[in-house]
């Protein structure tokens, strides 16, 4: 499906905002089943390119539809990095795409996510107007703090123009140790164990199978030879040295198949095993623990376990937002719903020109 | 106020936590901003969060404007009471909860002191990072507000960037709970925006916090130059190089000359500006990057370099650095801080503007920054027993701000617009993009009784009568950054 619009500038983004009553937003639709199905929809893959980019600064901005690929190039052509790991690279997502719904990587555990690295957006309302809001430099408290409330926002208050985002500089060398495990209990044991350590691990991961935990190393070359076997020799345990590519498959969800369904589910380390237990004995369910067991991505392929998973869900007071697949709507589990919301998207969206997040 | 909401505000908490005699209510006329002073009609102590919930409840309904206060320490007048109004002070709600290592979280009310989170959490390896230098007495109440910054923001980031779930009561009497302990969210990020709300929306009743394993290993370097610009270019070659330190800060000479007069700092003899430079990270990492740090900063030619040794020299310099803002206050009777942020590339030629402009209003102006992320804070020295001095420090403290936005950077890092700042607002928002926050804040509180009458500029400003320490500094008991 391709979407009705695709501006090509801001005043074409705000004729094609302006043209319907209803108007819903995307990017490359690596994530479909965010994209809400209601009204015209608007690509911004055309609204695309670096707009600025200042190394010394540790900022740069580009527009809403910039692929994630072309930020990451270009980032690491001056040795730097958003460290949460951008996911869906390949794919084709974009910046934008990736903000509206929140997802960072592996990454996200030592430093932060998506919501810790954005600086400003410019974005275009329900009317046209385009506004900026938060700013340009690394260190800004002026104002509500609308780009971090855009974090997640699945394009609900408005249209993204443009980002700006803090970006740190890429650490000359990584190494990743493979820690075989026996079973769930012992990787989360594991997991846990590292988070907090002294090594200072750059991500920390347990894939599918939940039979060994990944963690890698970032830092200066010489000493991360010597992290890993005092690591070993603290842990007493035995590692292998994992091939440094594993993680651009794992930022496109390699683990799972095309055509089965996804989603992200944030959970405390301290609910992982249950989660691996009830929602990872469901029928054709792969469940992959990242960011420290602080989120846990689900992967299925049989649709008629949707009502099963959904109680499993709700008995373990978690809630699920859908990437792939269409159990009937974007978010699964229980999702509490606030006065304040509706005031808020009020706020913003006057005219209810975009979606609502009760779609 | 009458003597009804007295009434019903005491069938909610117990007389002797409603304060109403002119001596009690005289300590909490002001904050750190010591320029504004408001008597509100009353203080309610509330010792739990229920207690909390029914007062703003009852302002909601009679319309009674609330000032919700930590420990009064903003230095953008953001805790200045309102006249009519009650201030709501949250010293009591001051529990820490919960410390659970496995999640590396903590649980706690608002009232508690930010350096009480990492004491309590130090016996299992970690601590909290925001580290503003009030922390010794600021709230975690008060750090949400602002988006409390500190030294270690550059790397760490600011208060929200430690936010994992807040409960809160909103103006509008309804209670929420976002964010659920995980470090992931789906949907809005609520407690971003609710960060840096600066008391206008609500008050917050718990939070959760996330908390970092201790560094392994720091290794802090301080060195001294001729001229500031030498510093400034330092900073710039530690950038280029690819480190991340923790901290990079500069002070300048005046600066210095207060440290060293106050807390018996010691600096290199013949110094313009100092810089200190932290790593932190496993030692095996810092050992690799000390070397390289070395080398960058003997290529900057310093008049002399010092690396701290242990931790005692290493305490020692932060000891410098973080009472050097008190230190300069000493100086002069009365002083007004600006908390602007310039692009970093061109901290240099913000610094020399700066003094250019200082020397054309005769006004002496310390600096001691976070050169790492841009963020200045010149420290605007006056008399206000001199008729018009106050105008003109102000005047110049006015440019400097406008200065910070020209460059492309911004009126505030992290003290927030409160009352100071509301009139430059504009400088840094289109009228739309102001009334598009007027809105969101009228979602929150409609009946315009949370913390009203800051962030957004209003037609007269109450005028500045004062500038000086904040009596916590000038009983040596906190010092600014
Ligand atoms: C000596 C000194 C040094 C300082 N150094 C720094 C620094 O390095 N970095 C920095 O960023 N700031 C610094 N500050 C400023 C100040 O300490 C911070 O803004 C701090 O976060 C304020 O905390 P507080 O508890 O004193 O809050 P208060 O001043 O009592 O209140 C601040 C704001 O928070 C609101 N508020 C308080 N509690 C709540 C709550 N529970 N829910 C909702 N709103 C609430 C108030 O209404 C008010 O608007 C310094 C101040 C001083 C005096």
């Amino acid at each position: 499906m391709s979407p009705t619009l695709t501006p090509s500038s801001v005043t074409e983004l705000r004729d094609a905002i302006l043209a319907s009553a209803r108007v819903s937003i995307e990017g490359a639709r690596t994530k479909p089943a965010l994209i809400a199905s209601a009204g015209s929809s608007i690509g911004l893959r055309q609204l695309s390119g670096i707009t600025e980019y200042d190394p010394e600064e540790f900022t740069f901005t580009a527009l809403a539809g910039t692929p994630l690929r072309e930020v990451i190039a270009a980032l690491d052509s001056r040795n730097q990095r958003l460290p949460f790991d951008p996911m869906l690279v390949e794919s084709g997502g974009t910046l934008g795409g990736a903000f509206a719904s929140g997802l960072s990587g592996p990454g996200r555990h030592r430093h932060g996510g998506i919501r810790d690295f954005i600086l400003g957006i410019r974005f275009m309302d329900g009317e046209g107007r385009l506004l900026r809001l938060g700013g340009k430099v690394v260190k800004n408290a002026a104002g509500f703090d609308v780009p971090k409330f855009f974090v997640g926002s699945l394009g609900c208050f408005g249209a993204l123009v443009d980002l700006t985002f803090k970006v740190f500089p890429r650490p000359p060398a990584q190494l990743t140790l493979r820690f075989p495990t026996q079973h769930v209990e012992e990787s989360v044991e594991l997991i846990t164990r590292l988070a907090s350590s002294r090594w200072d691990c750059d991500a920390l991961e347990i894939p599918t199978g939940a039979r060994h935990v990944l963690a890698r190393l970032a830092g200066p070359n010489r000493a991360l030879n010597l992290m890993a076997s005092d690591m070993g020799r603290a842990l007493k345990r035995e590692f292998t040295v994992e091939d440094p590519s594993i993680w651009a498959a794992m930022a496109e969800f390699a683990w799972s198949p095309p055509g089965h369904a996804l989603a992200k589910v944030p959970l405390v380390p301290t609910s992982a095993v249950e989660c691996a237990k009830v929602i990872g004995s469901l029928p054709t369910m792969q469940v992959h623990f990242s960011a420290a067991c602080n989120v846990a991505f689900l992967s299925w392929a049989d649709p008629t376990i949707h009502a099963a998973l959904q109680t499993s869900l709700a008995q373990l007071g978690l809630e699920a937002m859908m990437l792939r697949g269409d159990p009937g709507g974007w978010c699964m589990g229980r999702r509490r719903v606030t006065q304040i919301e509706a005031a808020v998207k009020h706020a913003f969206d006057p005219l209810n020109r975009f979606p609502t997040l009760s779609r | 106020m009458a003597s009804v909401v007295l009434q019903r505000l005491s069938t909610l908490i117990p007389a002797e936590r409603i304060l109403t005699r002119p001596a009690e209510l005289a300590s909490y006329e002001s904050d750190g901003l010591t320029a504004f002073r408001a008597r509100p009609d009353a203080i309610v102590v509330p010792e739990t969060q229920e207690e909390t919930i029914d007062i703003v409840r009852l302002c909601h309904e009679l319309g009674i404007p609330f000032v919700a206060r930590g420990s009064g320490t903003s230095l953008s007048g953001g805790s200045l009471p309102v006249a009519n109004g009650i201030v709501i002070a949250l010293n009591r709600l001051n529990r820490i909860l919960h410390i659970d290592p496995t999640t590396r979280t903590a649980v706690v009310e608002p009232g508690v002191i930010n350096t009480h989170v990492t004491q309590a959490a130090s016996p299992f390896g970690l601590h909290y990072a925001p580290d503003p230098s009030s922390q010794s007495i600021c709230t975690i109440g008060g750090n949400i507000a602002f988006n409390s910054g500190g030294a270690h923001c550059l790397k760490h980031g600011m208060t929200a960037n430690h936010v994992l779930a807040i409960k809160a009561v909103l103006a509008t009497g309804e209670v929420v709970e976002w964010g659920t302990g995980s470090r992931e969210f789906i949907g809005p990020d609520w407690c971003g925006l609710f960060s840096g709300h600066e008391g206008l929306f609500g008050i917050a009743l718990q939070i959760t916090l996330q908390l970092l394993p201790k560094p392994d290993r720091f290794h802090t370097v301080l060195a001294g130059y001729q001229s500031l610009e030498q510093a400034g270019d330092a900073v710039a070659a530690i950038i280029a190089s690819g480190l991340l330190p923790g901290a990079i800060e500069i002070m300048d000479a005046l600066a210095l000359e207060a440290a060293k007069a106050a807390v018996h700092a010691d600096y290199p003899p013949g110094c313009e500006a100092v810089l200190i430079v932290e790593l932190e990270g496993p030692r095996e990492a810092v050992e690799v990057e000390r070397t390289q740090l070395e080398a960058i900063l003997s290529a900057s030619r310093p008049v002399e370099m010092r690396p701290a040794r242990d931790s005692a020299e290493r305490l020692a310099i932060w000891k410098g650095r973080k009472s050097a803002f008190s230190a300069v206050g000493r100086l002069s009777p009365d002083f007004i801080v600006q908390d602007g942020v310039v692009p970093r590339r061109r901290l240099g030629e913000a610094l020399r503007k700066i003094a250019r402009m200082a020397s054309e209003s005769g006004i002496r102006v310390a600096n001691v920054f976070h050169a790492g992320d841009g963020n200045l804070h010149p420290l605007i020295l006056f008399d206000g027993r001199v008729p018009g001095a106050l105008e003109r420090a102000e005047q110049l403290a006015g440019r400097i701000l406008k200065m910070c936005v020209e460059m492309g950077g911004s009126i505030t890092g992290e003290h927030g617009i409160g009352m100071e700042k509301r009139e430059f607002l504009p400088d840094m928002f289109s009228p739309a993009e102001i009334r598009l926050m007027e809105r969101i804040h009228a979602a929150f509180d409609p009946k315009k009784i949370s913390n009203p009458g800051k962030m957004f500029p209003a037609g007269t400003a109450p005028s500045l009568q004062l500038h000086g320490l904040h009596p916590l500094e000038k009983a040596g008991l906190a010092s600014r950054e």
